[in-house]
């Protein structure tokens, strides 16, 4: 609505019409100050998620420090100031110089008076490892099967590049042999096991099953062991700054990039491939180097999984109490219930979670089914199946006010004329009053979901965990395996944060991972509303 | 059906019987007793909260939905009571077919309003469905107005398309009674003769019962009038005798608009 301006409407007296306004201004700016906070919180995770992939440019530095003269290269990461003896305040600085394996620390505060030169030489590499993080040095030579190159060479980048490649494939072939083949022959040497036990085959039998097994798992690490030596006769040599040679074989090393040689294309390329490899790698080394693809999996899966659970019973549960228990105390009472049981912290779920679910339900799904494998539980245990019920649990409530909300906002007139037209109740809500509200039960759906995509506290007891070897569906049958532990972005988020043995080195990746979560619930409710709206414009409800 | 059938019509065919009625404690009904004949317009006037749309929902049990109410007397339709426990009311109401004083589309097509009885009751067949569409909407003029769009949103048409409409998706299953609550409440002049016109059409296949506002409405398209106040029955006559020569004090007053 527009207000009319004032020379139009000559008839209200200022006087008047400026009482309201300091109450506009208080209501106003509470807004602002909502939007502002919700602005400077995703901005800031918005700059640091994102400037964690930036390649920065390597800085030479000469120091003359208490205990000498010393060079050093690395990226700065914080520029800060500490307060000194004196009273006055020290510029400090927050270098990442990598080589964890040399130096023992990757991150280090530099004075910026002992700091005598810096400049951004050419030819430092930041080269990426399967161990001990990134290393920053200057390439020597790389010694290859067909002979050695040195660096300065025609083609030596290309070389690098070549080998990071074929180290990739081999990484690739290996992880199949490793996980698939052999994982699968340990599985049938462990149901061997359990068949001799409850005596189902015979101890010969067995035996000289175990026997093929065995001959078959030599096979496979011979297979490995053949696939890796494609990559056993390359080394690359460097220097590091301080003048120390370092050499690594060819399977160490993962990535390299020049920052100082490139531009800004190069580095924005450079960029986007270090934000994909994030998005689909698995992590390494505890979680604080690689991606968090398996984190990002077992978040949707869990937040669908849960959804598919509430959606059902919270729906059928509301409608049971708007349109058929009758109105009365005992209807009000499970009112109030249903919307204390919002309020209950949801550490509160994941305890009832595990006594009921973990220990109860699958203590007893395992003594049922499972009796052969016991004492190791299947379903007995924390994981992927419990952690959808429990958040299931904990955003019922959302779904049936929702789901109430909307059916008593069918109007009254068309439920009367779907009866008059011959229906019965249920064919009256099933065809009029459900279609017509599925809008609203939508957004309660919408808010279930953000609510449980972003909820830890209750997972950690009934299914996160900070590494899970496998996923929960993959392509070993039976495919989906709700028995299964699983990682969640924001449990990540938390392990990250205070488990890390290098907080510094797990910063970055605390503030993408941040990042991402928020996309992703952002993803799932784009979705979900854009649903929403489709829906809206069918069942438009007509307003008179 | 009624208009089909040899027999002569019965003036009986609904009777209502020392009809009491009561939301809770609050008695908005007394001793109604009136025949409403077969397929004639049976109007019921008197001032808003006398109780006209009360005795009306009460003729296909629509205000049973309504927690607390209780009645005492008898409502006959036919011969059998409403109330009679063999009686189901899914079935009773497919005989008495209701168009409401707001026109309440469903949010679905206009083919899907139509046939929605049908659908309700099972019979999906095709060209049943085909058929009842087309006779509904021409039996309620609207059919050369929307058969080109009969699988749009039910909500793109005017509000007396849509009032039309209703009273389509009302007669669709063929039902013995038409019970009507001012169905012209929300309509402009144009649309309301439209539908009066309609209403005279109808008459020769359905028994209507008609509530409104409107005296010349009653005039122009009733044939018997009954005048409600305070929930009794005041008169009940022949809709010319009873604007013309009224017995009662009361209905002179009010169709004469000198009524307080
Ligand atoms: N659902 C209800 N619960 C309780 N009382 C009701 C209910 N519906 C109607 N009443 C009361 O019953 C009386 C008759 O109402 P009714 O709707 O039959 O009047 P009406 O003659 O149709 O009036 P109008 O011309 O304004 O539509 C009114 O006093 C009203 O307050
Ligand atoms: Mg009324």
């Amino acid at each position: 609505m527009r207000q009319p301006s004032k020379e139009n409407n000559l008839f209200v007296s200022t006087g008047r019409s400026s009482k309201g306004e300091p109450w506009i201004w208080l209501t106003a700016g509470g807004l602002s100050l909502g939007i502002v906070m919700v602005i400077a919180l995703l901005g800031l995770i918005l700059i640091k998620g994102v400037s964690s992939f930036w390649p920065r440019q390597i800085v030479v530095m000469q120091i003359d420090g208490e205990n000498g003269s010393n060079k050093m290269a690395g990226y700065i990461t914080e520029r800060s100031e500490r307060p000194s003896e004196g009273g006055n305040r020290i510029a400090q600085i927050q270098i990442f110089r990598g080589n964890k394996d040399i130096y023992g620390e990757s991150f280090l505060y530099l004075d910026e008076r002992n700091i005598k030169s810096q400049e951004i030489s050419p030819g430092y590499m930041l080269v990426e490892r399967t161990e001990y993080g990134p290393a920053i040095l200057k390439p020597v030579k790389l010694v290859t099967p067909s002979g050695t190159i040195e660096e300065g060479t025609q083609g030596f980048d290309d070389a690098v590049q070549r080998m990071i490649a074929i180290n990739e494939e081999v990484r690739e072939q290996t992880r199949h042999i490793e996980r698939k083949l052999i994982g699968a022959n340990a599985r049938a040497i462990r149901d061997i096991e359990i068949d001799l036990k409850v005596g189902k085959v015979e101890a010969e039998a067995a035996a000289a099953m175990r026997e093929v097994l065995q001959e078959e798992f030599v096979k496979f690490q011979a297979d490995a062991a053949k696939v890796r030596e494609r990559i056993a006769g390359y080394e690359f040599h460097g220097l590091t700054a301080d003048g120390r040679e370092v050499s690594y074989m060819g399977s160490q090393l993962l990535g390299s990039f020049r920052p100082n040689d490139s531009n800004w294309f190069q580095r924005f390329w450079e960029m986007l491939q270090r934000m994909w490899r994030f998005l689909i790698e698995e992590p390494r080394e505890a979680n604080t180097e690689g991606g968090v693809y398996p984190a990002i999996f077992g978040t949707v899966v869990m937040t669908l999984t849960m959804t598919f659970f509430v959606t059902p019973l919270g729906v059928i549960a509301a409608i049971y109490l708007r349109e058929y228990a009758k109105q009365g105390q005992m209807v009000r009472v499970v009112r109030i219930c249903v919307n204390n049981l919002a309020g209950v912290p949801s550490i509160v779920f994941g305890v009832f979670g595990l006594a009921f679910f973990v220990y109860f339900v699958g203590n007893s799904i395992d003594q049922v089914f499972y009796g052969d494998k016991l004492p190791t539980p299947t379903f007995g245990t924390p994981g992927i199946l419990w952690a959808s019920l429990t958040l299931a649990l904990l955003t019922l409530p959302v779904v049936i006010v929702a789901t109430e909300e909307a059916l008593s906002a069918v109007p009254r007139g068309v439920r009367e004329a779907a009866l008059a037209c011959g229906a019965s109740k249920w064919q009256a809500i099933q065809r009029i009053v459900i279609p017509a509200s599925l809008p609203g039960i939508m957004t309660g759906i919408i808010l279930a979901m953000a609510r449980g995509a972003g909820e830890v506290a209750p997972l950690m007891l009934v299914g996160a965990v900070k590494l899970a070897p496998s996923l929960p569906i993959d392509d070993i049958a039976p495919y989906i395996h709700p028995e299964r532990k699983f990682m969640h972005l924001g449990f990540h988020i938390y392990d990250l944060g205070f488990q890390s043995p290098d907080a510094e080195a797990a910063k970055p990746i605390v503030f993408a991972t941040a990042l991402l979560l928020i996309l992703l619930v952002l993803v799932l409710n784009l979705t979900a509303i854009i649903i929403r709206n489709r829906l809206k414009k069918k069942f438009a409800v007509s307003h008179f | 059906m009624s208009a089909t059938t040899a027999t002569m019509p019965r003036p009986d065919f609904i009777h209502v019987e020392d009809y009491n009625f009561w939301y809770g404690q609050n008695q908005v009904l007394f001793d109604i007793d009136m025949e409403i004949p077969e397929c004639q317009v049976t109007a019921l006037i008197g001032p808003s909260g006398c109780g006209k749309s009360t005795l009306l929902r009460n003729m296909n049990r629509m205000n049973d939905l309504i927690d607390g109410v209780s009645h005492k007397g008898d409502i006959r339709l036919n011969g059998t009571s409403l109330y009679d426990p063999d009686v189901e009311v899914i079935s009773l109401r497919k005989r008495v077919g209701m168009v409401f004083q707001k026109y309440n589309p469903f949010a679905k097509s206009i083919y899907e309003n139509v046939v929605f009885s049908l659908r309700v009751a099972g019979r999906g067949k095709r060209c049943e469905l085909d058929e009842t569409v087309e006779r509904s909407l021409k039996d309620a003029a609207l059919w050369d107005e929307v058969k080109d769009r009969l699988h749009d949103s039910a909500f793109g048409l005017s509000g007396g398309q849509q009032q039309r409409l209703c009273i389509a998706r009302a007669i669709a299953n063929q039902p013995e009674i038409l019970l009507m609550d001012e169905p012209c409440a929300a309509l402009d002049p144009l649309a309301t003769l439209k539908i009066e016109e309609l209403i005279t059409t109808l008459k020769k296949q359905f028994t209507i019962v008609i509530v409104t506002h409107n005296m010349e409405q009653a005039t122009r398209c009733s044939d018997r009038t009954a005048f409600l106040y305070m929930g009794k029955l005041v008169e009940y006559g022949d809709t010319l005798q009873l604007f013309g020569n009224p017995k009662q004090k009361d209905t002179e007053a009010y169709i004469s608009g000198r009524f307080s």
